[in-house]
């Protein structure tokens, strides 16, 4: 059983779950090493983000306890991401664009 | 004084303008415990508000010393009063003053603390301890920024833009850098209080829409804090980093970017300057709906444009950087977006001028201040708009029509609307009432001498008066002294209340529950209020500024409500 | 005025010595905690974001000046400081456990783990460090690069000082937040020691943990992103 009511009925996740997610959070360690050997070009930023990411997410959801969190702990979390993903957005749509539009005559 | 049942909101209590003798040394949270450990190391949010209070005056008046000065060297084209050296490290104390020690902190801090418990029917925040170390953080950031001043200041604009301040200032940027660092963790806790405060504790029956606009505004305040001020103390970080430890991310020598430093740095300082506004537009929601007698029109849809002006804030920073070297593109975008986020603010000026038509109006003091701000408030937004558009920016950018603008919003507005509030609330507050000529007057004062200020910068800089220079040509002379005059006017304006209010503290005459007649929870308690706030939680069931139902009319109209002293 | 019953302790019908007066409930006071918790978190994820951001722009810069630096570093102590710090995490989630299910002598002993965690990886970290001022890699006037150069790049040595510069400030500051974590951690030892926590009350050891799975969490990102990038580099 992974979970169950503790006291105050609040959800317990069992031992054997949080061990199970350590155990993830080192093969995709593991496997992120492995594929670094690899010259893939592009593709390897886009593989080792991608385990990040997924590595995060486990740590986030199990350890940090958001599947049991409320909503609004769920939408404080995402809102923090969100924003970083503007302050890069924006701030890379100049950094991306320097030199491409130039003022006519210029 | 008749109990409260705790099911009625609508108050028992007939209001009464004089308190009976045995309301006068009633426990309130002023007088329960007295002693120096008992304010300062208290976790009343009302006695911290008054300690912030104190502080941010403090500030104010440092801050201003510094305009004075700028104002007096500006009297006359030649640079005269000072060296040119000694000229920046006075603006940029002014700025870095005004802007982090008073203009971001003052209404949350002082206005904010003391009602968002008061107007969520809440016995306090909901992490005393957290606000208490606020204010002192705050003065920590205080004291390094004072150490800098005394030692001689920062020269390079309160914008701390690189290479100046990471390798060719020889100024104290370490210091104040440090200083400006830990007060934006004042900021944070202050924020993140309110965030919970304002989601878990309000009072039974108060559901989001029926709260007072003065927390919607402290709420999407509140969220710019915690998302954006972080981003400048990595930035100043870095900053202090580069010039100790020579690391490099800004250093064009090594191939650093200096631009990267403008967009962390405005990536906040855009959004703080509605950290600034919107406190300042909560009161005006508040006091016009109290002088108007009436709910603020169209309710839902300022409340949905604080948090419409939160969000859309954190995207046009880069109309800071349009001359930068910022490319075209990302410009252009961020014009764009720049257009999109006056509209939540025009929103709110049609709704208060709609409140105001067909009202009940009356022109106490409060109520000068508000209608001032929203006259002065408008005339700023719209010349931002104006610098939004790329072709007019490239001509005006760093000239004081940008200056002009930004004390429009900051003094015109925010400055305004914490004065104003202050006069409605002092009353809660402190339990006195001041005087009522002479804060009329004061208000007169401010608003003259803020137009006579700042209206002929909008005209120099439009003419190519560039900021931040000591000396200008003679041809701009007599715009210069008109706008140094309206500044000792402006500056009469602002020390009066400093003399009424402490005066009122000891001679004022002691205020009822509700001196205004206005609808609210906190004035459903006694002035001064209890240190537990109520004595009985509150069960909300009625909607916000319900001037309209039959009891509560009947009763706030009932006598002319008599607030000022017999003079 | 009444001494009124409608008293909102009384109300709630138990008065737990760690409810605070300002609460109603347990119930509310951890929501509140924990809300509290993540909007700290929240501005942790933007204060290392603009790290995070220089980094971007810098690696998409001088890619090859970026994988050369990286090479230097040693992959393997990252890998091992990755694998220590995802078992302290674990550590750390199992002394929440430990009081929710009523084990309070456990507890102790799942934050002294997770110190000991800590501090070994502030201990490779020293060694890293070090290695790093032996080859005068520190930014600042001793830097000096040796290593490999791309001859499309005159300035490449400079580009390599950038990341260094982004190496030292992204992992040093990661490392000041570990030594605050481990502080804190210290003090919970002490107060779990004296039986404060069980399961009806535990907000701090719950609030650490989210503090100590995001510290975490930056250096899933670091890990990759500073110490791989040359790793297929010759």
């Amino acid at each position: 059983m992974a979970e169950h009511n503790g006291h105050n009925g609040h959800h317990v996740t069992s031992v054997g779950l949080y061990v199970g997610v350590f155990v993830a959070l080192m093969v995709l360690t593991a496997a992120t090493v492995i594929v670094a050997n690899f010259d893939l070009g592009w593709a390897n930023d886009v593989v080792a983000l991608t385990i990040a990411v997924t590595k995060a997410l486990l740590v986030l959801i199990f350890f940090m306890h958001l599947r049991h969190s409320t909503r609004l702990t769920v939408l404080t979390a995402m809102a923090g991401f969100f924003w970083l993903a503007i302050l890069l957005v924006l701030t890379l749509n100049d950094y991306f664009t320097r030199g491409s539009v130039s003022i006519l005559g210029k | 004084m008749k109990d409260r049942d705790a099911m009625n909101t609508t108050r028992a209590v007939e209001p009464d303008l004089i308190p009976p003798d045995d309301m006068i040394d009633r426990p309130n949270y002023l007088n329960t415990e007295y002693g120096l450990k008992s304010w300062l190391l208290t976790r009343d949010h009302k006695r911290i508000a008054i300690l912030y209070l104190i502080s941010v005056t403090v500030f104010f008046a440092l801050g201003s010393l510094f305009a004075l000065l700028i104002r007096l060297e500006l009297l006359t084209p030649e640079g005269d009063l000072m060296q040119p050296d000694t000229y920046n490290r006075v603006f940029t104390m002014h700025g870095v003053v005004m802007v982090f020690f008073f203009l971001i902190p003052a209404i949350p801090a002082v206005l904010g603390n003391f009602l968002v418990p008061l107007m969520i029917g809440a016995k306090d925040l909901a992490f005393p301890k957290l606000n208490l170390a606020s204010w002192y953080v705050y003065n920590l950031g205080g004291l390094f920024t004072l150490w800098a001043i005394v030692n001689g200041g920062v020269d390079t604009g309160w914008t701390f833009y690189t290479p100046l301040s990471t390798h060719y200032s020889n100024s104290y940027v370490i210091a104040t850098g440090i200083g400006v660092f830990i007060n934006g963790f004042s900021s944070i806790f202050t924020g993140l209080n309110f965030i919970v405060t304002i989601h878990r504790m309000r009072a039974p029956g108060l559901t989001w829409f029926r709260l007072p606009l003065f927390i919607w505004s402290h709420y999407a305040t509140s969220l710019i804090i915690v998302l954006g001020t972080p981003v400048i103390a990595i930035t100043l970080l870095l900053v202090v980093a580069e010039r100790v430890l020579h690391l490099g991310i800004f250093d064009p020598r090594l191939g650093g970017d200096p631009i990267l430093y403008q967009h962390l740095f405005w990536f906040y300082s855009h959004p703080a300057v509605y950290i600034m506004i919107l406190p300042a537009m909560g009161v005006i929601s508040e006091l016009v709906a109290a002088f108007a007698r009436k709910r603020v029109f169209g309710y839902r849809i300022v409340a949905f444009a604080s948090i419409g002006i939160a969000v859309l804030g954190f995207l046009v920073w880069g109309h800071h950087m349009f001359v930068s070297g910022q490319s075209l593109y990302a410009s252009t975008i961020f014009s764009i977006l720049s257009m999109l986020v006056a509209v939540p603010s025009a929103i709110k000026v049609f709704n208060w001028t709609a409140t105001l038509y067909e009202g009940s109006v009356s022109y106490e003091t409060p109520m000068l201040y508000a209608l001032g701000f929203i006259g002065l408030f408008t005339l700023g937004g719209l010349t931002g708009t104006m610098i939004a558009t790329l072709g007019i920016d490239v001509h005006l950018h760093d000239t004081y029509f940008i200056v002009a603008h930004f004390h429009y919003i900051m003094v015109g507005g925010t400055i305004m609307a914490y004065l104003g509030g202050l006069h409605y609330w002092w009353p809660k507050i402190s339990g006195r009432l001041y005087p009522g000529f002479l804060s009329r007057l004061s208000a007169l004062l401010v608003f003259v001498g803020f137009n006579l200020t700042f209206f002929p910068q909008f005209v120099l800089g439009y003419l190519g008066m560039p900021r931040r220079y000591w000396s200008y040509p003679p041809e701009f002379q007599v715009l210069n002294v008109l706008s140094t005059a309206g500044a000792s006017i402006l500056g009469v304006g602002y020390l009066l209340p400093l003399f009424y209010f402490a005066w009122s503290i000891r001679y004022g005459r002691r205020a009822s529950e509700n001196p205004w007649g206005a609808v609210g929870l906190e004035w459903d308690t006694t002035s001064p209020p209890p240190t537990e706030n109520f004595h009985t939680i509150p069960v909300v069931t009625r909607e916000p500024y319900d001037y309209t139902s039959e009891e509560v009319h009947r009763r706030t109209t009932q006598e002319e409500p008599v607030v000022y002293q017999l003079d | 005025m009444s001494t009124s019953l409608t008293d909102t302790h009384a109300a709630a019908g138990h008065h737990h010595p760690s409810l605070q007066h300002q609460f109603d409930s347990l119930e509310q006071q951890k929501e509140s905690s924990t809300l509290g918790m993540w909007l700290f978190l929240v501005t942790e994820i933007m204060f290392f974001g603009g790290l995070f951001l220089a980094y971007v722009i810098y690696r998409s810069r001088y890619p090859s000046a970026f994988m050369a630096a990286s090479h230097t570093l040693d992959w393997k102590l990252g890998a091992a400081n990755t694998a220590v710090l995802i078992l302290s995490s674990l550590t750390m989630a199992l002394a929440i456990w430990a009081a929710q299910v009523n084990k309070p002598k456990l507890i102790g002993v799942f934050l002294l783990v997770t110190m000991a965690l800590g501090l070994t990886f502030l201990g490779v970290k020293t060694i890293e460090y070090k290695d790093k001022f032996t080859h005068h890699h520190v930014p600042g006037p001793n830097f000096q690069w040796h290593e490999r150069s791309d001859p499309n790049d005159p300035d490449f040595a400079d580009h390599t000082e950038i990341f260094f510069s982004l190496y030292f400030i992204m992992t040093g500051l990661h490392a000041i937040h570990m030594i605050c974590g481990i502080g804190v951690l210290g003090a919970l030892v002490v107060l779990s020691r004296k039986g404060r926590y069980g399961p009806e009350y535990h907000n701090p050891l719950e609030c650490t943990g989210l503090y100590w799975h995001f510290v975490d969490i930056v250096w899933i990102f670091l890990f990759p992103l500073l110490y791989l990038l040359g790793a297929h580099a010759k």
